[in-house]
């Protein structure tokens, strides 16, 4: 088979678990509150990916498990039953309780669900409880959205409507501008999950279109497709390429015309490489190695190379949904070493050896790299960073050559 | 179950690698989840290092948990010893891998290697970070130190005189992801030299096992942090009769004290107790007619338990402030924190919820706030001026300068560093009183920002969140801790203009006052003259 080569490794792994999605997530829905039910290291995990410190009492909050609840001491399901209504009571304003897994609770198998279920029924019309694993040992730093999405999909009400609906987080203002150039493509019901407030959840059916903005949504995807929606594939939103074709398939599917499409999308495209051009001066030839992390590295790995003419060393991937990224991996370049897992060591001894000018990498090894001589990214910044869509092309290569640019200042 | 919403200390094995990564040539296997490897962020990012923590995580999944996870640990254990050739091997387990069983610790024991291995049993769901950094150095040193020949009853302090040396000391406690470890070592070994002492070694910053060895050798240790060092420096006047110090060298009183205490213990002649005035300015600085202002200045004082307590004593003794509160988020330290408030009149606060600690600073009205980086948050909310003293770590308080707390240079730093919020709170409220003169620039920025002045000072983020908090009932338009119901109250105009001429930094307490003043005289409208009733009346 051609196209890039496929390989995996297993050992220690340096990646966050699901848990640090709520960082974003609980910005999205200002209305929605995050209790992890875990230990004080998922409590200290969250506050410390979360950056530093809290401006403000934070929506988000871990239920510590201490040895009473282990022993058996206090019923578990009467313990969440109290910290929840401690915490809805603080905060009267909460219409959505996301009860959220972590390792210990998995461990231990204490029944969030039957939890969520009774919260529920006990609020109804006042707050929605819902539940969702974040744990370590199942999922993967961005995986957890997936799993907080995925557990809406059941309360998203049936609507035969023709709709198209965008599927992951995205930053408001890069929404705003996708939903305008949709409406400018006669696409004008466009829905989003999640939505901008926790109680206005899009409805889904037979009607619905599912275009995922993110590459790490798989359960949501096919919970989605099991409400009767149909899920497209194509190349993801990142880059001025994948997002032009991503937004083509979709109005493909909404039967909008060639000429139509060009009429919007091909100025778009022609002012994209303008701001790419001075960015591609400084990635082009250059070598990057990306670090398995966010699940965003194939699609970001495409646009390095395609448009920014960077050399790929290695790409990681925590996992590898074959289905989903089919069209990003066929953009790969033959021979692109595509490596599914980790085992951290072997990773940074052929980082070493390879000595790219670029490498992708956790907060945990970029100044460790660094101080090798080793210019870097965080990963954690693209997820947060509104970088999706055409005209982002340029803020998204600026996010690589600044290192590189910095470390040519400095050098001098 | 406890609900948390931001915690000031991270999980016991979290200590750990505090431990593990201050040292040289220790390695730590970590038998946790692929998540747990956030901690690493700690020191490469908020200390800015530029290695990684010795640290081997297992990352075990939820796939392995049906299968052999034993195997896995010893297959991680045999690739780090084999890669990082430690040593000393550190093994144990973060909160999860404590419910699967494994003992790592024992596994590793009967894989037959030659290096000294310490297997560390760190309860997750009942203690936490600085338990943790503390039983780590204790067994670390306890594990390597156990077989030593020394005896306790062998030991003289003062034996140093005999063998026609120097004294040597031990600095038990710095460690990574401490409050300004690495410049408080710095400043205390030149202290110590100037006394004709010598530093044997220091512990765990930056040592090596061989370092560790040689603990023995000091006739005296110094615990520096007792947070960390306690136990370990216990043990080993248990086990050798080295006596310690107990005095923590913050302040120029406990500097003093420090030196007194060591000199004594040491058989020396007692230090000049002139050399505090001599050797830092803090006692010239705050006898200078400029540093009047500073008199009563109300400090609200919380923290981890050792420089809460410095910090007390230097507010009290030193600056001539009064200590409004007092508290700390170590459990382990409350006694002492207690017996401190006390003798201050107080009640001292012991609470890990930072929202108590913000209720209980708005309580106290203080007009300069000596917290951790949250009370920093707290205070900025609340108006109020804060100097940082404490951890939690933040990349902050790694400051590029020289910055020591202890000795005669960390009263100066400390001098510096709580007086310039007070200045700069002393600027905002010039700035306001100014505002309306025409000479004043318009846009004039104070640092604050663009909002400085009688402007709200909160700037972070949406206040929609804090439904029901002090903050917003305030609006802290004017800079007041404030927050008292005042339904049943009305101020009239006259009296709101009255109150509007008092300093910011005051007139939340002013309010608050007055308030209690008209409910008490069953008065409903507030007007100027209740507000000079109530003036007098809290002044006799």
């Amino acid at each position: 088979m051609s196209g890039p080569t496929l390989l995996k490794e297993s050992g220690p792994r340096e990646v966050f678990c699901g848990l640090t999605s709520i960082v974003w997530l609980h910005r999205r829905m200002p209305d929605a509150f995050f209790l992890v039910v875990g230990s004080r290291t998922c409590a200290h995990l969250i506050q410390s990916a979360a950056g530093v410190m809290i401006f403000a009492e934070p929506r988000f909050g871990t239920a510590i498990l201490n040895e009473r609840d282990l022993a058996g001491l206090a019923d578990a399901q009467e313990e969440l039953d109290r910290v929840s209504k401690e915490l809805l009571q603080r905060r009267p304003e909460i219409r959505t309780l996301f009860l959220v897994g972590s390792c210990p609770s998995e461990v231990i198998k204490l029944d969030l669900a039957r939890a969520a279920e009774r919260l529920s029924d006990e609020l109804r019309g006042r707050v929605r409880v819902v539940n969702y694993s974040g744990s370590g040992i199942e999922t993967t730093f961005t995986q957890g959205e997936d799993g907080a999405l995925a557990a809406l999909v059941p309360f998203l009400p049936s609507s035969d409507e023709r709709q198209l609906l965008l599927v992951g987080t995205l930053a408001d203002p890069v929404e705003d501008r996708l939903i305008h150039l949709f409406n400018k493509l006669d696409i004008n019901k466009i829905k989003s999950l999640p939505p901008r407030q926790s109680t206005d959840l899009p409805s889904v059916g037979p009607g619905t279109t599912v275009l995922l903005t993110q590459p790490y949504l798989t359960t949501t995807a096919r919970l989605l497709k099991d409400r009767g929606a149909r899920v497209l594939t194509a190349p993801f939103p990142l880059g001025a390429e994948g997002s032009r074709r991503w937004m083509e398939t979709a109005a493909r599917d909404f039967e909008v015309n060639q000429t139509q499409i060009d009429s919007v999308l091909t100025p778009l495209m022609e002012r994209a490489q303008i701001a790419l051009a001075p960015h591609r001066e400084v990635l082009k030839g250059k070598r990057i190695f990306l670090l398995p992390e966010s699940q965003l590295e194939l699609p970001l790995a495409r646009f390095l190379h395609r448009e920014c003419g960077m050399e790929l060393v290695e790409v990681g991937t925590p996992y590898l949904n074959r289905d989903q990224m089919a069209e990003e991996l066929a953009l790969l370049p033959e021979g692109t070493p595509v490596m599914e897992g980790q085992h951290v060591e072997l990773q940074l001894d052929r980082v070493r050896k390879s000595q790219p000018d670029l490498v992708v990498c956790g907060m945990g090894l970029a100044n460790p790299l660094e101080a090798e001589g080793i210019a870097t990214k965080w990963s954690i910044e693209l997820v947060f960073s509104p970088i999706h869509g055409i005209d982002q092309a340029g803020e998204l290569a600026e996010l690589f050559s600044r290192p590189l640019r910095r470390h040519q200042l400095l050098a001098h | 179950m406890e609900l948390t919403l931001w915690t000031y200390e991270g999980p016991p094995h979290v200590g750990a690698m505090r431990i593990a990564a201050s040292m040289k040539g220790v390695h730590y296997v970590l038998h946790a989840p692929q998540g747990d490897t956030y901690a690493d962020l700690l020191f490469t990012m908020i200390e800015r290092r530029g290695k990684r923590p010795p640290v081997t995580y297992t990352t075990f999944q939820a796939r392995d948990l049906g299968g052999d996870t034993a195997e896995l640990v010893k297959r991680h254990i045999r690739e780090a010893v084999e890669r990082f050739k430690p040593d000393a091997l550190l093994v144990g387990e973060s909160c999860t891998a404590e419910l699967i069983q494994d003992q790592p610790g024992a596994l590793a024991g009967g894989m037959g290697f030659d290096l000294p291995i310490v297997s560390l049993e760190l309860p997750a769901y009942s203690k936490k970070e600085n338990w943790g950094a503390s039983e780590t150095l204790y067994q670390l040193v306890r594990g390597l130190l156990k077989n030593h020949g020394a005896a306790a009853e062998g030991h003289d302090p003062t034996r140093w005189k005999e063998a026609g040396r120097r004294p040597r000391v031990n600095l038990i406690g710095p460690s990574l992801l401490g409050f300004r470890c690495r410049d408080d070592v710095i400043e205390i070994s030149r202290l110590l030299a100037s006394h004709g002492i010598d530093v044997n070694t220091v512990v765990p910053l930056e040592a090596t096992v061989a370092d560790i060895m040689r603990l023995p050798e000091a006739d005296l240790n110094v615990c520096l942090y007792a947070e960390i060092a306690e136990s370990c420096c216990s043990w080993m006047e248990r086990q050798f009769g080295i006596p310690f110090t107990r005095t923590m060298p913050i302040g120029v009183g406990a500097t003093a004290d420090f030196l007194a205490e060591t000199h004594n213990l040491l058989g020396m002649e007692a230090p000049d107790a002139r050399e505090g005035e001599q050797s830092s300015k803090l006692p010239w600085y705050s006898a200078s007619v400029d540093s009047t202002y500073l008199t009563g200045k109300r400090v609200f004082i919380f923290g981890d338990g050792s420089h809460v307590l410095a910090a007390a004593r230097i507010a009290n003794e030193e600056l001539g402030f009064q200590v409004v509160g007092i508290g700390t988020y170590s459990r382990e330290m409350a006694r002492p924190v207690r017996a401190a408030a006390k003798a201050l009149g107080l009640e001292a606060l012991i609470s890990d919820d930072y929202l108590a600690v913000e209720a209980a600073m708005a309580e106290a009205v203080p007009e300069l706030v000596l917290g951790t980086q949250m009370e920093r948050h707290s205070a900025k909310r609340l108006g109020i001026p804060c100097a940082v003293i404490s951890t939690p770590m933040h990349v902050q308080d790694v400051p590029a300068r020289f910055s020591p707390q202890m000795g005669w240079e960390g009263a100066n730093v400390i001098f510096d560093s709580w007086v310039h919020p007070l200045m700069m709170g002393l600027e905002e409220h010039l700035i306001g009183m100014f505002r309306h003169d025409f000479e004043f620039v318009d846009g004039h920025q104070s640092h604050l920002g663009h909002l400085g002045g009688l402007q709200s000072a909160q700037v972070e983020e949406a206040p929609a969140a804090i439904a029901d908090s002090a903050t917003q009932t305030e609006g802290s338009a004017e800079g007041s801790a404030v927050a008292v119901a005042t339904a049943s109250l009305e101020w009239t105009v006259d009296g709101e203009a009255e109150l509007k001429k008092i300093p910011f930094f005051v007139r939340g307490k002013v309010r608050r006052n007055t308030e209690a003043f008209a409910k008490e005289k069953g008065l409903i409208r507030i007007d100027s003259e209740t507000l000079y009733d109530a003036k007098a009346h809290y002044s006799a």
